[in-house]
């Protein structure tokens, strides 16, 4: 079955979240809704910047607060927001309902406590296991993700591992309570390609068993491209184009994923020139209220300086944030 | 130069060019101390013995995990650290043999530019002074002379000659590694080292960068030295690519044949599980999947540095060095299996 056509598991809408830092509040995630069904596979793909990781960290709150601020918006999950859910309640959500795989392994496991007691914390508290049964349950975590001599690694330290082995200790933990959603936010950007490659392996085999859903954010255009049944970018804090994979790639609405495109080299292929996206990404300090890709954008016109263009729709379960029909190099109409 | 290579002193020359840069046999080992006397009980070899030609007006690629030595390598070539063992030629002289103020003297004929344009920039320093230092350091220009020629450097790398009296903090990062680029061009020099002058950056400014790049290299006749683990990029870049791994090169050739007929296991997993943008060809891929890390260069494994990993492996591989050979015309291999290796590369890229 295609997956968009499955019922969702976690729906958000119009969430906004600010920073408010010396120089000014920094609009980090403005106004940003998708929704996420069951067992998907979701990439979100953006520079540094564009508000994806802001976005998922919200979600589950755990931005610094302050500076940090969620202004608006709605994240039903199971039939609860978990924007406005307690302390206790989001407690039994954070690791056991919803995993969350950080980009760096080394500061999010805690460096003096072994990868065995990381692993079945979260058992005890989420799953009431004992010392024996969460042991027991580890070591299989860890076999899942195919560390050799998982037995042994139990009482390692993290220190005592190496990169790609602390990044499977990490899938490990986020895993532990079989969540109905892993959020990884780019879980092999601190990775050789040979180690990505691993890592990518046991997320989609992972992903076959568990059924889970998966938000896999990235900045890396090819590795969501084997991946994403469906793919959001991002930019400038806002969702600015989103498709089923095959036609995100094939078929680019928003000037900036065609750009993007363009902009990298493919392994496959001896390219001609690479195309430039001129300019910087835009500074997040005021609200937009016009598209915030205008400055850099070649299809840039008057009604892009004045009016912020909301996810229209351009074909069958796509959209983009433009004003500009680059096809048919006219605007684009909205009835 | 086209002298028969041995395990020991292998050579890589292709027929035409002219050669400028030539490493042979090149070693760079740091010392591991111990105890209250500081005694040597080990070396880590970051380098361990490559050799290959850099031609006049070339890329060459150079591209390895991290780990695999290759940015030493770049360092150790502009003397920048001294070597082990092993010469590097620049333009016929020994610069292995060169010291002092004769070193000193050929130091503007080649240049680096550094991976990250936040720690490479001296924050006290206005862009003016970051580019003039070299001129100011070699006695070159003075005065009016040097202030224009801060700003043409500035020009020609795509900012404006105002942005000399700012300081650093005041760019992003693709303008500061075009102001780490002019610096390195201030000299005119022949050849850059280029360290993973792209990797810090974002996606939509490696292309910026990238292409500035190449524009320089086709108005001043530039050869670079590219080193990188985006071997997308490689390929776009370069005209020939080395592949490293654990401080010594596994496979040499030009960068359509390496791409194209990767013959070394390790270059054929490492093309393989590198990611295309591009849907429909991800679905047609195979690839292989390495197990384990990459060894500590410390305590590297006998014979092929890679049997640990290697798919192929035998017992030759791990009791015997293979000889870094010519498989075809320009195309260098360090495998015993190669011949085998290469049939089974459908699929790969």
């Amino acid at each position: 079955m295609n997956v968009t056509q499955r019922e969702p598991v976690l729906e958000v809408k119009e969430l906004r979240t600010q920073f408010d830092t010396q120089d000014g509040i920094v609009h980090a995630v403005n106004g940003v809704s998708f929704t996420l069904n069951k067992g998907e596979f979701l990439g979100v793909v953006g520079e540094s910047g564009s508000g994806k990781s802001v976005t998922m960290m919200s979600l589950l709150r755990l931005i610094p607060m302050p500076p940090g601020e969620i202004v608006s918006g709605t994240a039903m999950f199971n039939g609860e927001d978990l924007l406005t859910l307690g302390e206790d309640a989001l407690r039994k959500v954070r690791g056991a309902k919803i995993g969350f795989i950080f980009q760096d392994p080394m500061t999010s496991l805690n460096p003096v406590l072994t990868v065995g007691f990381q692993i079945q914390e979260s058992l005890k508290i989420h799953q009431n296991m004992d010392d024996k049964q969460s042991r027991a349950r580890a070591q299989e975590l860890l076999e899942m993700v195919g560390i050799p001599a998982a037995a042994d690694r139990l009482d390692n330290f993290p220190f005592e591992l190496s990169g790609g082995m602390r990044q499977r200790a990490m899938i490990a933990v986020a895993l532990a309570c079989n969540p109905e959603i892993l959020i990884a936010d780019e879980p092999t950007t601190a990775l050789d390609v040979t180690i990505q490659a691993q890592i990518i392996e046991i997320i989609t085999d992972l992903r076959d068993q568990l059924d889970s859903a998966v938000i896999w954010i990235t900045h890396d255009l090819g590795v969501v491209a084997g991946l994403a049944d469906r793919v959001l970018v991002m930019y400038g804090g806002q969702i600015v184009e989103e498709a089923i994979v095959n036609d995100l790639y094939a078929d680019p609405q928003h000037p900036y994923t065609k750009g993007l495109l363009g902009s990298i080299p493919r392994l496959d292929q001896k390219g001609a020139e690479l195309t430039n996206i001129k300019g910087q990404p835009p500074n997040l300090y005021s609200f937009p209220e016009s598209c915030s890709f205008a400055p850099r954008c070649p299809y840039a016109y008057e009604r892009c300086w004045n009016e912020n263009p909301p996810l229209l729709n351009v074909g069958e379960s796509h959209f983009a944030s433009c004003w500009w029909d680059i096809e048919n190099n006219r605007p684009r109409y909205v009835s | 130069m086209s002298a028969s290579p041995t395990s020991d002193e292998t050579t890589a020359v292709a027929e035409n060019g002219e050669v400028l840069v030539s490493v042979r046999n090149l070693k760079k080992h740091f010392p591991i101390m111990k105890g209250v006397f500081k005694r040597q009980v080990g070396a880590v070899r970051a380098v361990d013995g490559v050799s290959f030609d850099i031609y006049r007006g070339e890329t060459l690629g150079l591209v390895g995990e991290s780990g695999s030595g290759k940015s030493t390598a770049g360092r150790v070539i502009l003397q920048l650290d001294p070597v082990t063992e092993g010469h590097v030629t620049f333009r016929d002289v020994d610069l292995t043999e060169t010291k002092g103020e004769k070193l000193r003297a050929l130091r503007p004929q080649m240049q680096m530019i550094f991976q990250d344009p936040h720690a490479s920039l001296n924050p006290r320093m206005t862009v003016g002074s970051i580019i003039g230092e070299p001129l100011q350091e070699h006695n070159q220009a003075k005065g009016k002379e040097r202030k224009q020629r801060i700003e043409e450097l500035l020009s020609l790398v795509g900012l404006e000659p105002k942005h000399a009296n700012r300081y650093p903090h005041e760019f992003s990062g693709g303008q500061r590694q075009r102001i780490g680029i002019a610096r390195a061009l201030a000299l005119n020099p022949d050849f850059i080292v280029c360290d993973e002058p792209i990797a810090a950056l974002d996606v939509s400014i490696q292309a910026q960068v990238v292409n500035l790049m190449e524009n320089l290299q086709d108005v001043l006749g530039l050869t670079y030295l590219f080193i990188s683990h985006d071997l997308s990029m490689v390929r776009h870049i370069a005209d020939r690519v080395a592949v490293m791994y654990l401080g010594k090169i596994m496979e040499l050739a030009e960068v359509e044949a390496l791409y194209n007929r990767p013959s070394h296991p390790y270059t054929q997993a490492l093309l393989s599980a590198v990611p295309v943008p591009d849907p429909e060809v991800e679905a047609t891929r195979t690839r292989v999947i390495l197990e384990g890390d990459i060894p500590s260069p410390a305590n590297p494994p006998p014979g092929c540095p890679f049997n640990t990993r290697c798919p192929m492996a035998q017992e030759r591989c791990v009791a015997e060095v293979p000889a870094f050979r010519e498989l075809d015309s320009g195309h260098w291999v360090a495998c015993h299996f190669a011949e085998e290796a290469r049939e089974k590369v459908k699929g790969i890229v």
